[in-house]
């Protein structure tokens, strides 16, 4: 917890205590802490001298804040018409069926988060899914298993290259 | 002296296939020749080959080779930049196109018959280099403007030019700014929209990282005209490249006096923030956004009043889009009279369009305004994919229309289209061929509707699911009686109760799609589906399990 207060501070430092940058304050803590807890929102509610539930609000608003735990790993899938009409459903299913759970869930060993990410403007190549930020493109059914196997098999996460 | 100029792709997606690497294996390459001085190697932004990324051009030839990997460098760098030979084994292949417009001559590397206005750069400069902006006359506008116009004269250019916003609506850009110049107040502010969420859409991305200078040249001309001293650019969280690019160029425009205080020493000022997003759709609604950027829940403020008379910290505020921004260097330095030769007589210039779906070539190009969609498919996408037959398109992402094969050939601008029952939007297009069903696009659009909706009024909150629902049962064959009736009709109260473009726009496709292709609604309903895409009476994805994907979504 020390280190996410910490954290807090280093992220208040970049932005000023400046009530204006709340939603920016709390995406980076979400990008770099995987989630703001409860205590995190609290502290940010203390030192922007915000409201509580003013703070919770924005930061529940927003997808790319996220108030819970997430797993290891966070595998995000466009769901929108570009990527669906260039065969999206299939790798749906693909990332559903190898990690065992539905969209919105985390694994029971807390390795990995299935979300749905808004279009990322990548449409050329759809379907397109991201691991932890790093994007892959031209996705299919085999590509899912291969990709998400060479992350299971190294300890240390990123690969090089983003499949074509 | 520099002989060469060597240009990697540096868009996100070559970056992930490791173009990075390649830049500094072309630049340790060269040293090792001692070319260090002779040639110049840098990233470029937008690309137009995005089927051989990550590739380097080698100029002044324009040598394209791609795909590359970092192995191929000593053999590239030996070959044509030290030896002075084509490395063949390397080149890309002959770009998909060839083949089907091959009559068509190539002028300066763009295709023919594009017109570009704003991406004219983009491609062909480094964007992290304000040098390289100004040698392709960047900033000559903003000088022209500080240095001969008054204010007033720099407005009513841009009205005559007839410049209309790019982000979908195409409201008169010199009117929404008249209207801000005309408000008595002490502080104006000037935001760019950068929040492309439009699911499609990527040309502001595009210009962004590709020409950035252009965007914030845009943005400080619209505060000279109004009287603003301050801008912000509203961007996605999403767009991180693009953000660093931006951030870098205010850096060099301010060091060289090209923004900040005292612009060019004409007295003017003109200082630019970035606030970055965190991931909602609705933001990309004006009053949204302004919420947003003051650190808010990104909910819609009630208009009147716009923000032209109260937005940002209730001042008055021009909310422009990025390609319309880009738009407004080129149209002062240029001058009316060329601008207006572009593009119709009712919508001026160019657009840029992002080309997707069952097309042989997708990607950005900027055409005239009032080109047609077949002209579009045809040449710039190289023919429909596999030969397929022609469907549908939809125009402007999820909010935009479906256009039938019945206005292929109707002319593309804002009016025509307008007429036609149709709306151009953003600028996405994205084509189906005949193997793809129409009620699993309606569904699939609703779905992103009613995922986005930001819960503020009923009929949006509400109806975007209830209609959401009633495709998913017409799309599993699972039809109650009168569904297709409802779905119209919450359709038309959704339009018409709605408290912002959110969901005035929402059911646009479904009444568009309904209007062209009834019978398969109406088949869906009777149990089939005759392309064989919908799960018909397959696995009950239940009602239940979609409200809890929607309710973890918000």
């Amino acid at each position: 917890m020390e280190e996410h207060m910490n954290l807090l501070t280093t992220v208040l430092e970049r932005y000023g205590a400046d009530p204006e940058a709340l939603v920016e304050i709390l995406r980076d803590l979400s990008q770099e802490t995987g989630y703001v807890s409860q205590e995190l929102l609290v502290a940010v509610a203390d030192r922007l001298q915000l409201p509580r539930s003013h703070v919770h609000s924005v930061a529940s608003f927003y997808s790319m804040i996220s108030v819970e735990p997430r797993g290891r790993h966070t595998v995000q899938m466009c769901q929108d018409a570009p990527c669906h009409v260039a065969g999206g459903r299939e790798v749906w299913q693909a990332l559903e069926e190898t990690l065992g759970i539905h969209f919105g869930e985390t694994t029971p060993d807390g390795e990995w988060t299935l979300q749905v990410t808004s279009c990322l403007g990548l449409c050329s190549v759809g379907p397109v899914i991201t691991i932890d930020g790093e994007v892959f493109g031209n996705m299919t059914h085999a590509k899912v298993q291969e990709l998400l196997g060479r992350y299971r098999g190294c300890c240390c996460g990123g690969s090089q290259g983003g499949a074509a | 002296m520099i002989r060469a100029h060597v240009m990697v792709s540096g868009d996100p997606l070559s970056l992930t296939r490791g173009a990075e690497a390649i830049k500094l294996a072309l630049e340790a390459e060269l040293a090792f020749h001692g070319l260090e001085d002779e040639v110049h190697v840098s990233y470029i932004g937008q690309t137009g080959r995005r089927d051989v990324l990550p590739f380097v051009i080698v100029y002044p030839e324009g040598t394209l080779y791609g795909p590359l990997r970092v192995e191929d460098v000593p053999f590239l760098v030996e070959e044509h930049l030290y030896k002075g030979r084509v490395a063949e084994t390397l080149l890309a292949p002959p770009d998909v196109l060839s083949g089907v417009i091959a009559r068509l001559p190539r002028r300066e590397g763009i295709l023919y018959g594009q017109q570009r206005v704003v991406l004219r750069r983009a491609g062909i400069i480094d964007p992290k280099s304000i040098e390289e902006y100004i040698a392709y006359d960047g900033y000559f506008g903003l000088a022209k403007a500080l240095a001969e116009l008054t204010p007033a004269q720099v407005l009513q250019t841009v009205k005559d030019s007839g410049l209309q916003g790019r982000g979908g609506a195409g409201f008169p850009t010199g009117m929404k700014w008249q209207f801000v110049a005309n408000q008595a107040a002490d502080t104006r502010y000037i935001v760019c929209n950068a929040d492309e969420s439009e699911p499609g859409t990527f040309k502001d991305r595009l210009i962004l990282e590709g020409d950035p200078h252009a965007v914030l040249e845009g943005m400080a001309l619209a505060g000279y005209a109004v009287g603003a001293h301050e801008g912000w650019i509203y961007i996605r969280g999403e767009y991180t490249l693009a953000k660093e690019r931006l951030e870098h160029a205010i850096k060099q425009a301010e060091a060289l006096g090209m923004l900040g205080d005292n612009i060019m020493e004409s007295g003017f000022s003109f200082h630019i923030h970035i606030h970055a997003g965190a991931g909602a759709y609705v933001c990309g609604e004006e009053t949204a956004l302004l919420e947003s950027l003051e650190g808010k829940r990104g909910i819609p403020r009630i208009r009147p009043p716009y923000p032209t008379v109260s937005g940002y910290h209730g001042m008055p505020t021009v909310v422009n889009n990025v390609e319309t921004l880009a738009n407004v260097p080129a149209i002062i330095r240029e001058g009316v009279t060329w601008y207006r030769a572009l593009g119709t007589e009712k919508s001026p210039g160019t657009k840029v369009y992002t080309m997707l779906g069952d097309v042989n070539i997708t990607g950005l190009i900027e055409v005239p305004m009032g080109i047609t969609l077949r002209e579009v498919i045809e040449i710039y996408g190289g023919g429909m994919k596999d030969g397929k037959a022609f469907k549908c398109a939809q125009t402007g992402g999820a909010a935009g229309s479906i256009i039938a094969p019945a206005l292929l050939d109707t002319p593309m601008d804002f009016a025509t289209m307008q007429q036609n029952g149709a709306a151009l939007g953003s600028g996405a297009l994205l084509v189906c061929g005949a193997d793809k069903c129409i009620v699993d696009l309606a569904y699939v659009l609703m779905r992103f509707f009613a995922t986005e909706s930001c819960g503020k009024c009923v009929p949006c909150r509400i109806g975007t699911l209830r209609m959401m629902e009633c495709l998913e049962r017409l799309r599993q064959g699972r039809a109650l009686p009168g569904d297709l009736e409802d779905l119209e009709r919450t359709a038309h109260q959704v339009i018409q109760t709605s408290f912002c473009g959110l969901g005035q726009g929402a059911p646009v496709s479904i009444l568009t799609a309904l209007r062209h292709f009834r019978e398969e609604f109406e088949a869906h309903a009777a149990g089939t589906c005759s392309t064989g895409v919908c799960p018909m009476a397959g696995p009950v994805e239940t009602v239940a399990a979609q409200h809890d994907y929607i309710s973890f979504m918000r």
